[in-house]
């Protein structure tokens, strides 16, 4: 997700990869108290707006197709498993280059497309890397004692370090969950700056574990304070905690987002993560993210699926798009 | 497009929802329709017109106009069958409405893509709202009928009732006419608007599936005109009108002391409040389901913006860009957010409006296409309005927001009750203090704090001022289509005991007065009338009361309005406290009873009345609000609140007692009461008002003329700033009601049937319910 590799890559013209635009990384500002105090959000207004959603967009037939395909490329092709080994990682990257089948690509008349990133322990970005060479797709690494980020401070400012130095070209960092439970903005503040600062060129996702923030008031004050402080994107979950990316969490974000653009003019990503499998419920995110945010935000560098499964439930839509037929997992290579 | 091209500009492009099922039903109908009466469709009439899709203007069609033959013979349908009906056991009219709830659900597409054809609305919202709530009406009214016989003793059905709907929401409203209506035992005759009466004839079709017993369900189709021949009809028991202002204060007078009952739910032009502290974010959502949903044409639209100034910069730009997102289209398209108007007249009108006064305000229009062809109109903001505005004023019945800023919560509610209508208001604010004080301040029948345009079965919809009468869904709803049980018998006037010939004066003159403000005030005209008894003894004078008098004691009451804030705790000490000073003078005012009326029922009838107070002491802190169980998670709280001021014309007969019975029950619940006196018998009341002097009443609750009602009543009747007039003497029902259109006042007029002022059913619930008005407050929660 640096500037560099959103340049239009070795595919050339033949990619399906949108002419990329160079967004300015957000340099974070002031910590602004009166602001994060003055921050509401109506869990049941908020709730109301994410359960229509679904049901006042539909992108339909040759719509839809194309929408999944740009779900694709927007997906962080993720494994965080104790048991990853890099034959298995190996394995990730190599779907990540090639998500979806060629004929049925063909069919549908586009050249070949890539998912946005893969995303593994630090660990594994060495492989990775290796695995990726010759591709755009970034590696991007958990890092800052993932998922709990309780280690001590300076190993986790540490590890941003070793991982950057593996090759990883984005960093998604956890936040002291216990910060933003204590009202303890400026603490959050200084670790999110320090995190950023550690992370060099890399670009910088902030995790912000809303299932474990209690309110949605607290996820638009954890939003805005990790914006301030310079992160590139924020990020719902790990994908570990019991609640993880939801429309309403999701919202509240982008909201948060949003308002940072207002008031800044820099954009910041946004990264739904875990809980989102199947092809129906990206589609309801790409349109809420078109509603609440504006087109410029459906591209790789403002927006990440963080999914494992999602993409097989994409290819069978496509397959079903391209012959007319229901299709079946197996005939679809896996990850 | 390409799939390639798709995948660069991320459009959503057309997901239209297939009409071909509801063509096809259109088709096997012939494309044209009769009306349905007793149990059966008629062949289509010799005059017929168009229903058209206000999508593409496309002929959907052909209907019949419904002609005062056909009128009658649905009434008489719908009289046959009521009895039988109504005799059925609760259980067996649940299981009616049981399976009608079942077959709209079975057949909910069909019912959504019909309505969306003939409406114009979006699908989402005929697929997601309408039908849903139509489902959700009967299946809670089949619940209604199941219960009646246990929770509703002593109440009986109306009988046969015309039912008038309009065309916002056609099954809907449809939904909330019929359920409640045949859930109580009576019958129907309906009239669907003539733009939109297409699912009410599927309606009639699923009645016939579900074997609902012929002439239950009648449903007549047409224009004002067959309208007028419902109304006008002399068999039809009750009357319910939804539509416009205009049109239910003709209803309103045309039925005018016919005896026929009335509800009406009318326009509004509902505030929708931001304050600084609300989650500005979720208020835009809000307003997009207020006043963009179903085109703005919603009764209880929130189209009236108020924001408070620091926020309201911010606030519009946030609304301005949500605007620009909405996309406007073919209804059917399940990607839309806002439909076809349902009409080109509706289209026309809205036009009118919005550029005869585009002067006063800025607008913005939403910055999406239309389409070319259809009606249509784009999302409209104004603000820069200010209350002089008449945007700000008139219905829009549109797509149409407009806006002012308001300072203080004090303007607020200033700003949001500165109207002729009282239906729906929003309030957002994350200030539960805030909220919890406003909602009750606002002038309106529901209040929804931090949402809007949220509908359910469980509680009563409906408005105050020119927003009609009546309560629709919930228990409250109950009441517009039951009765007390039995048969009242016919009220004799009488005539004053007129003057002997040979004069005899009695003692000291004692001078009567009227009771305003506290204080003993003099008649405006100067003139005085004797009341002799029936011996031919001169008892007094009493004063007779113009419309200035009228006036005066209107304006002593509405002086009196920190009684309404009173607790019920200190209604009821003052209630309890008149009636002890009753007691303490019971033998005097029995003898002047028993002088005026020449019998013998004076100290039956002052032990009545001293009961009487003690029962609205005993109700004043005890007529419980509830807490509907709607589907949200969070409360409708139905609160009761005073009507206002009171206009209460006694009865003639028991001066004391029938007195004591209007007052004490609108006091109780706060209201302030302008009495006319008993005609022939006036000395009671004013000899009452020492009792009240001396029990704590505050100055201006309760205000006393004398004189003949004919005097006063049309000048109560007709006041503007009079909320309820109740009529108790005889001869009169007509002219109140007729003249209570002006501001379409709650009426209670005996239509010259007696009651029994010394028996129970002459107290309790059913005064307590004309005394107070039901404001259904939503309080989603969460955090």
């Amino acid at each position: 997700m640096q500037t560099e590799s959103l340049k239009p890559g070795a595919h050339g013209e033949d990619t399906a990869q949108l002419p990329q635009v160079h967004e300015p990384r957000n340099p974070g500002t002031e910590l602004d108290l009166d602001l994060i105090h003055g921050l509401q959000a109506n869990t049941s207004a908020i709730e109301r707006r994410a359960a229509t959603l679904p049901g006042r967009r539909s992108v339909k037939k040759e719509y839809q197709a194309a929408w999944l395909l740009k779900a694709i490329t927007l997906i962080d092709l993720t494994t965080l498993s104790g048991d990853d080994t890099e034959g298995r990682v190996r394995r990730l990257c190599a779907k990540a280059r090639q998500p979806v089948r060629p004929d049925i690509l063909q069919a549908l008349g586009m050249g070949p497309i890539h998912t946005g990133a893969v995303c593994v322990y630090h660990d594994m970005v060495e492989t990775a890397v290796q695995a990726l060479k010759g591709t755009d797709i970034p590696v991007a690494a958990v890092s800052t004692g993932f998922p709990a980020g309780l280690s001590p401070f300076p190993l986790r400012i540490a590890e941003i370090g070793e991982s950057v130095k593996a090759g990883a070209k984005e960093i998604d960092i956890v936040i002291t969950r216990r910060h933003v439970l204590q009202g303890n903005w400026q603490a959050l503040y200084d670790e999110m700056r320090a995190m950023r600062e550690a992370c060099g060129e890399a670009h910088v996702k902030a995790i912000l574990a809303t299932g474990e923030l209690g309110t949605l008031r607290n996820v638009a004050r954890a939003s805005h304070v990790c914006m301030m402080a310079g992160a590139d994107f924020i990020k719902t979950s790990t994908g570990k905690e019991s609640v993880n990316a939801t429309l309403p969490v999701s919202l509240v974000m982008i909201r948060a987002i949003r308002e940072y653009h207002a008031r800044t003019g820099y954009r910041v990503g946004y990264k739904p993560a875990g809980g989102i499998s199947k092809a129906k419920d990206a589609l309801t995110y790409l349109a809420l993210i078109k509603d609440e945010l504006g087109d410029r935000w459906l591209q790789p560098d403002l927006f990440r699926f963080g999914a494992s499964s999602l993409l097989g439930d994409i290819e069978r839509q496509l397959e079903h798009y391209v012959t007319g037929a229901y299709s079946a997992a197996y005939r679809h290579p896996m990850a | 497009m390409t799939v390639k091209e798709i995948f660069e500009t991320m459009d959503y492009g057309p997901a239209p929802e297939s009409a071909a099922e509801a063509l096809a039903w259109l088709v096997d109908a012939g494309d044209s329709f009769g009306h349905f009466i007793d149990g059966a469709f008629t062949a289509p009439g010799a005059e017929t017109f168009e229903s058209r899709n206000p999508a593409n203007g496309n002929v959907l069609a052909l209907l019949s106009q419904g002609s005062a033959q056909d009128v009658d013979a649905a009434v008489k349908a719908a009289r046959r069958a009521q009895p039988k009906w109504a005799a059925l056991p609760g259980h067996a009219r649940a299981r009616y409405l049981y399976a009608l709830a079942r077959l709209v659900q079975k057949h909910s597409r069909l019912f959504a893509v019909l309505e969306t054809l003939d409406n114009g609305k979006p699908i989402r919202e005929s697929r997601d709202i309408d039908i849903p709530l139509v489902a959700r009406h009967f299946y809670y009214h089949a619940g209604m009928a199941q219960l009646m016989e246990a929770e509703l003793p002593g109440r009986e059905p109306l009988g046969v009732c015309g039912q008038i709907i309009p065309w916002n929401f056609p099954l809907l409203m449809l939904a909330w006419k019929i359920a409640p209506a045949l859930a109580m035992g009576n019958t129907v005759v309906l009239k669907p608007a003539e733009y939109t009466s297409l699912t009410a004839l599927l309606f009639a079709q699923i009645c016939q599936e579900a074997g609902l017993p012929k002439g239950v369900v009648n449903i007549v189709t047409g224009d004002g005109r067959t309208g007028e021949a419902i109304v006008s009809h002399p068999d039809i028991d009750k009357i319910a009108f939804t539509g416009s202002t205009e049109v239910g204060r003709r209803i309103r007078e045309a039925t005018a002391g016919s005896g026929k009952a009335l509800t009406l739910e009318l326009g509004g032009k509902s505030p929708y409040i931001v304050f600084d502290d609300a989650d500005l974010d979720s208020a835009v959502e809000g307003l997009v389901d207020a006043i963009w949903f179903n085109q703005g044409q919603v009764c209880c639209a929130g189209s009236r913006l108020l924001v408070q100034e620091g926020i309201a910069e911010r606030f519009y730009e946030k609304l301005k860009a949500r605007m620009d997102g909405l996309r406007v289209g073919d209804p059917l398209d399940k990607c839309i957010d806002v439909g076809a108007i349902v009409d080109p007249v509706q289209l026309q009108t809205i036009t009118r409006l919005v550029d005869d006064n585009a002067g006063e305000g800025e607008i913005h229009r939403a910055a999406g296409p239309l389409p070319e062809n259809g009606c249509f109109y784009p999302p409209t903001l104004i603000t820069g309005l200010h209350p002089a505005s008449p945007l700000m004023q008139e219905e829009i019945f549109g797509p149409v927001l407009a806006s002012t800023t308001f300072r203080t919560p004090a303007e607020a509610v200033a700003l949001a009750n500165n109207t002729r209508y009282g239906l729906a208001a929003s309030v957002w604010t994350e200030n539960v203090n805030l909220a919890l004080d406003i909602a009750p301040k606002l002038v309106a029948g529901v209040v929804w704090v931090n949402g809007t345009n949220m509908f359910d079965a469980a509680a009563g919809f409906g408005g105050v001022r020119e927003s009609g009468y009546g309560r629709e869904g919930g228990w409250e709803g109950l009441s517009a289509y039951t009765k007390p049980a039995g048969k009242a018998k016919a009220l004799n006037p009488i005539a004053p005991v007129p003057a002997p010939k040979k004069l005899e004066a009695e003692g000291l003159d004692r001078t009567a007065k009227f009771y305003i403000g506290g204080k003993q005030a003099r008649p405006d005209g100067g003139y005085a009338q004797a009341v002799w008894s029936p011996k031919g003894k001169l008892l007094g004078h009493v004063g007779i009361a113009n419309r200035k008098d009228v006036r005066n004691a209107v304006e002593a009451a509405h002086a009196a309005g920190g009684w309404a804030r009173t607790t019920g705790h200190l209604r009821a000490q003052i209630l309890y406290y008149i009636g002890e000073n009753l007691s303490a003078r019971a033998e005097e005012f029995a003898a002047r009873i028993d002088a005026m009326t020449g019998g013998k029922q004076g100290a039956k009838e002052v032990e009545a009345a001293i009961s009487r107070l003690f029962t609205y002491a005993a109700w004043a802190d005890k007529y419980d609000g509830a807490a509907h169980g709607v589907p949200i998670r969070g409360v409708a709280l139905a609160m009761k609140e005073p009507v206002g001021v009171i206009g209460a014309l006694c009865p003639d007969e028991a001066p004391l007692l029938g007195l004591v019975s209007l007052m004490a029950p609108a006091i109780a619940m706060g209201n302030r009461v302008v009495l006319a006196a008993s005609q022939p018998y006036p000395l009671a009341a004013t000899d009452f008002y020492q009792v009240l002097e001396t029990s704590d009443v505050p100055a201006g609750v309760v205000n006393i003329l004398t004189g003949p009602h004919g005097d006063t009543a049309p000048a109560l009747a007709a006041h503007m700033d009079v909320d309820a007039v109740w009529a108790f003497s005889p001869g009169l029902s007509a002219m109140v009601e007729k003249a209570s259109t002006g501001n379409l006042k709650r009426t209670w007029a005996c239509n010259d049937k007696a009651t029994d002022w010394f028996a129970p059913e002459a107290e309790g619930r059913r005064f307590l319910e004309a005394a107070t008005e039901i404001k259904n407050i939503w309080v989603p929660y969460g955090e």
